[in-house]
């Protein structure tokens, strides 16, 4: 991975907390990025409000750190303005999911040429851990105190549905193989859509019975279901356990798309 | 070679806007502005600018300001349902200060209220509306000559201010048509580009920063936290905040008298009338039905910042009439800086005021 390149040097140290997994995800992408061969000045990171949307202050190509859940609507402007430009999003399970659904389920469907890397840690972390659309049901937050009632989003099948090009799930155990989506998402033409599931040890790990970072991230590799082996199951008749994030690459297809370098 | 048309107000906004240089265009539909999207749409892509339908008013807002900072003229059209949703992201183009111009066509509110009909309502909310202290350019059009030049002049402060410039027009002005002559070019501003080196947002001597374009390898980070000179969020800083909200402000208001844009008729006048928008046209008509040296007027094109000096012109002023299409909401702005009488002239529904109730208010406050 080569992605100290693309750092603030001076913006250091960061405000995420120790054990997040937002900075793996960052890296993950920088080092994709950095694969591509991008010009940092032909290259622009965008993003909302949240933790995984502090991240593109830490980069030194140009950026929008705009409102909370906007950012792939601010992102449109970028890109449809000036289509030379490589447009990033980084985002949130609340910046995407809950306030910024409107904005994500169009770009899917204009299939806009952006790639958009939500770091999901299912919980609103910056505010300090109050319940997300994907939020486990049964799992703990301020905001649900007994458990949560409500059914999680699936992002990926929301993506799919919508009419994204590209769809994939890791998660910050899978380094090597989110490096490498991420990398797809940016070489394939229209919406590329990346979810990364992340450990949260401040505002989801110790409400949920993660008593050490490791132990989340052991969670979310132990409850990772590749999608060749779900196909599988599906396949033999078997039932697909409703505990497990299906991993893997989950769509990749040649929709017409918007906002393509001409 | 100019040349003579006949237009609707939307129209004359569109084509004003692309004689600016516009081109970039983010909208959503909504009567009654709609038509500037529709022409934008038919016209804007064989001028090389992008047209896109966004999925609702907040997005619109957004685009236009990502647009902008790739160096684009950026603009949205609405009216105040959609107004609303905008308050969002217009606090966050005051906040990075981004060039864009928003044009609202006002209609009836509160809420979904009269879409097909005209009103002022939303002179307080253009101020005032999104959250913290801030300061923007909003321009009336009372013709649709007004609304072509006065949509391109909004580019050209947003350009020279960095700030989002309104065309606060109304349904009346949006919807008639009438003659308008269409000068050969426009006068256009350039955007003050950074000086590379430069840290991207130290304001020069006009208290305004040079902008570093997307693209143009500044790597300049932006966004709407409270953000020092380097563009880096600073958060916590008590001065360093204050010394930002009193530079957006103050970059504004210090210029109000270069923004300024009005006309004074019968300085000597000791009625005057006070009008911006459509209500311009009532108080016409009665000054044309009564040549009078003692009525006055001070008809507005700029109403923010609102230039208070030209009150001071009516020096022989014993009462100031002000009708609006809404319950006096720029009468209060006038009443704080002049002594005499503020004589406000409501009217709510949807139409101009008659050149009768007009004159009636001036009888009753002879």
């Amino acid at each position: 991975m080569t992605f100290d390149d693309w750092y603030r040097q001076d913006r250091l140290p960061h405000i995420f907390c120790a054990g997040c997994g937002n900075g793996t995800i960052i890296n993950c992408t920088l080092a994709a990025v950095d694969q591509m061969g991008w010009k940092k000045d032909d290259t622009v990171f965008v993003s909302g409000i949240g933790c995984s949307s502090r991240a593109p202050g830490y980069i030194v190509t140009d950026s929008l750190h705009t409102t909370h859940g906007r950012a792939i609507a601010f992102a449109t402007g970028v890109k449809m303005a000036n289509p030379d430009l490589n447009v990033v999003v980084f985002t949130g399970d609340g910046d995407l999911a809950a306030i910024g659904g409107n904005h994500f389920i169009h770009a899917c469907r204009r299939n806009i040429d952006l790639t958009v890397v939500c770091m999901n840690n299912q919980i609103y972390g910056m505010t300090g851990g109050q319940g997300s659309p994907t939020t486990p049901r049964g799992c703990f937050s301020t905001t649900t105190p007994t458990g949560c009632v409500e059914m999680p989003f699936d992002l990926c099948e929301l993506a799919i549905a919508a009419g994204a090009n590209y769809v994939s799930r890791w998660t910050s155990y899978h380094v090597k193989e989110l490096e490498k989506a991420v990398k797809v998402g940016l070489e394939t033409p229209g919406f590329s859509f990346i979810e990364a599931l992340v450990q949260c040890p401040t505002a989801f790990g110790r409400r949920n019975k993660f008593r050490q970072v490791a132990d989340h991230v052991e969670y979310l590799r132990a409850h990772s279901l590749l999608k060749a082996k779900r196909d599988r199951l599906i396949e033999a008749g078997e039932a697909v356990p409703d505990d497990m994030f299906v991993v893997g690459e989950l769509a990749r297809r040649k929709r017409p798309a918007l906002g393509v370098k001409p | 070679m100019t040349r003579t048309e006949f237009w609707q107000g939307n129209t004359a906004c569109a084509e004003g806007a692309l004689a600016a240089g516009c081109n970039f265009f983010g909208g959503y539909p909504i009567t009654p502005s709609t038509e500037v999207a529709e022409l934008m749409a038919a016209k804007m892509p064989k001028k090389g600018g992008v047209f896109i339908q966004m999925e609702d008013e907040i997005a619109s807002m957004a685009s236009i300001i990502g647009a902008a900072w790739t160096g684009a003229r950026s603009m949205t059209a609405t009216s105040g349902p959609g107004f609303s949703l905008m308050m969002e992201n217009i606090g966050y183009a005051v906040m990075t200060e981004t060039p864009c111009v928003v044009v609202n066509v006002q209609r009836g509110g509160p809420s979904t209220g009269q879409p097909t009909m005209a009103a002022q309502g939303d002179m307080m909310q253009v101020r005032f509306g999104s959250q913290g202290d801030y300061a923007i350019i909003a321009l009336c059009p009372a013709s649709v000559q007004e609304m072509y030049e006065l949509t391109a002049k909004a580019f050209n402060l947003a350009d020279q201010y960095r700030v989002p410039v309104f065309l606060m027009a109304d349904e009346i002005v949006g919807h008639m048509r009438e003659k308008i002559i269409i000068p050969d070019s426009m006068a256009k501003t350039p955007r003050k580009a950074l000086v590379k080196g430069t840290l991207p947002f130290k304001p020069d001597a006009d208290l305004v920063p040079g902008f570093p374009q997307f693209g143009k390898g500044y790597g300049v980070h932006v966004t709407g936290l409270t953000h020092d000179e380097r563009g880096y969020p600073c958060t916590t800083n008590p001065k360093l905040h204050e010394a930002l909200v009193r530079r957006l402000v103050d970059k504004i208001e210090s210029a109000r008298h270069a923004i300024a844009d009005f006309d004074i008729i019968n300085p000597d006048a000791r009625q005057v009338f006070i009008a911006y928008g459509a209500p311009v046209r009532t108080v016409q008509q009665v000054m044309h039905d009564r040549p009078d040296k003692n009525i006055g007027f001070l008809r507005l094109r700029t109403v923010w910042p609102f230039p208070e000096y030209a009150l001071a012109e009516f020096k022989n002023a014993k009462c100031f009439l002000m009708p609006e299409l809404n319950l006096g909401q720029m009468a209060r702005e006038v009443e704080r800086h002049v002594r005499v009488p503020v004589v406000n002239i409501q009217k709510l529904g949807g139409e101009l005021h008659t050149p009768a109730e007009l004159v009636a208010a001036l009888e009753a406050h002879r």
